[in-house]
């Protein structure tokens, strides 16, 4: 574990140093240029914004995190049925393939406004954007890990007798959980994306309240262009939270076994 | 060979297999392998040795013909075969020991008489230390070992056994060799076994069945009359030898079209 640690550490300060260069360039740019604050901010302008604001920003951060959730969760639950329907026959993927790919065509951006008409203003649309946004990474991953099992293993499971059921709770569906993650991984990215795309169009019900969409819309329209740029780092913040706890609960179901989440533990066998 | 009424372990009559509308994989082929038999099955690449097993396992059935397993049709006589593959086949989320227990687990057999079957076996083939480790830290012999002990779980009486040591180096395949005879001594198995190794088919078995291609079928047999028990010793005798020669022979001339040509010595 020890080398381990160290070179994340390294891999930390690294990140930082772009970090604190991609400042100064910032700066620069503002100094040599002479960019307007409304057109560009400084970052010090941001960082003041962030902690001045920074209560209606963490209602902001709450809002759309409950949506993308929401929307994610949904997506998981029912894109692992789905999966678990399309794994069953080739006819059922043949009929029901082709809209799943709309599900990813379609831009949600012209669909948003339908489901806001549909479901009504509000948070409950916005989670239904981010659920249909994330949906098809996840049928798509799953699908293909279930039906993707070694044929000699289906052999020895046909050799046991064992019903179909069996065979697809003890050996397709644990079989296909790395590449469940892998679609929930990319899903929680794309459900942030949704959630903020549904909330530029869903409004608020209270002036200046919403989520990070909303805020940012409502930013820009008073040209309080630091506050904007301070909801977006919390937009990306949000983006980083989910993508992390994601790959944690990922080590934390697949890291006996899986290659993918396995870390330095090579010291752990014999 | 046998009396007439005592039902062998395998009886395949004149069968033929084509798989979709392709050439034949099998045409006219004919087995029987009496119940304590270790029977090999040795031939080129093509032959369909392995198209023999998935028959009697009943995973595919034939295009014409019939296979009885111990009297039965191959699908309802699973509950007394064992299959092991030529890789492990091990399920990687699973323990060692709950990989071993799989087909007790499949056939509901209650945990406590399964941990104490897993443990048991897991002791025979020498692996109870690693029980709790899971697949990808064991080497590739050990794998075997513990599909193995899956294998056996079962108490089958008929074990088919598909080149299970082809991809294991040298070392390993001969101790596994040696550790399938113990076990078949103890346990009175049938086994039917397919591989590409001269050296181990003699040194396992007591008939040896050289398939030629296209389509497959029985080119010749050879009984193997060795001493038992076999001990690595035997590896090294001229008798062991002497059969290697004819057996390797044969197999050449199981290549050559219609297997006419026999190599003059």
């Amino acid at each position: 574990m020890k080398p381990g640690v160290k070179r994340q550490l390294v891999n930390a300060v690294n990140a930082a140093a772009v970090f604190v260069a991609l400042l100064v360039l910032w700066q620069l740019v503002l100094w040599i240029f002479r960019v307007p604050s409304y057109m560009l901010p400084s970052p010090w302008a941001v960082a003041r914004a962030f902690v001045d604001r920074f209560s209606s920003i963490l209602i902001a951060l709450e809002i759309t995190s409950e949506e993308s959730a929401g929307g994610l969760i949904a997506s998981v639950l029912v894109g692992v049925l789905v999966a678990l329907i399309f794994a069953q026959s080739r006819w059922v993927r043949r009929m029901l393939y082709p809209y799943t790919l709309l599900l990813q065509t379609v831009p949600i951006i012209a669909i948003a406004p339908l489901i806001l008409m549909w479901v009504g203003a509000g948070t409950a649309s916005v989670a239904v954007i981010a659920f249909i946004i994330s949906l098809a990474p996840v049928i798509f991953n799953t699908t293909q890990g279930l039906i993707s099992v070694d044929e000699n293993l289906v052999h020895l499971f046909l050799m046991y007798n064992a019903s179909p059921s069996q065979i697809l709770f003890k050996l397709r569906l644990p079989h296909a959980v790395p590449s469940l993650f892998v679609g929930i991984r990319i899903a929680s990215g794309i459900s942030v994306i949704g959630a903020i795309t549904g909330e530029l169009y869903a409004g608020s019900s209270r002036v200046g309240v919403g989520g990070l969409g909303y805020s940012i819309l409502y930013a820009s329209s008073q040209l309080q262009t630091d506050y904007l740029f301070a909801l977006v780092v919390a937009a990306t913040v949000l983006g980083f939270a989910f993508f992390f706890l994601v790959m944690f609960l990922e080590r934390y179901f697949l890291h006996n076994w899986h290659e993918s989440a396995r870390m330095a533990d090579a010291d752990s066998d014999s | 060979m046998m009396a007439d009424r005592v039902v062998p372990m395998v009886e395949i009559e004149n069968v033929a297999k084509r798989y979709g509308g392709g050439q034949p994989v099998l045409g006219g082929f004919s087995l029987s392998v009496a119940k304590g038999e270790f029977v090999s099955l040795i031939g080129p690449s093509g032959c369909g040795k392995s198209t023999v097993l998935k028959l009697i396992s009943g995973l595919t059935p034939p295009s014409a013909g019939s296979i009885r397993v111990d009297g039965m049709a191959p699908r309802d006589a699973r509950e007394i075969v064992s299959y092991i593959f030529q890789d492990a086949t091990l399920l990687p989320w699973r323990t060692v020991e709950q990989n071993v227990g799989l087909g007790l687990e499949l056939e509901g057999v209650a945990r406590p008489t399964r941990e104490q079957k897993t443990a048991s076996l897991l002791e025979l083939v020498g692996l109870a230390h690693v029980a709790k480790s899971y697949p990808r830290q064991l080497s590739g012999g050990m794998k075997m070992r513990v599909s193995i002990a899956r294998a056996l779980a079962t108490n089958p009486r008929l074990l088919l056994m598909d080149e299970p040591f082809a991809a294991l180096d040298e070392m390993s395949r001969d101790r596994l060799n040696e550790e399938i005879l113990r076990l078949q001594a103890e346990q009175k198995w049938t086994a039917v076994f397919v591989t590409h190794s001269v050296a181990e088919a003699i040194f396992l078995s007591t008939r040896i069945v050289v398939l030629a291609p296209n389509p497959g079928r029985v080119h010749a047999e050879f009984a193997v009359d060795l001493p038992v028990p076999r001990t690595a010793v035997l590896r090294d005798t001229p008798e062991f030898d002497a059969l290697a020669v004819k057996v390797s022979h044969t197999l050449r001339s199981a290549l050559t079209p219609e297997g006419a040509v026999v190599a003059s010595r």
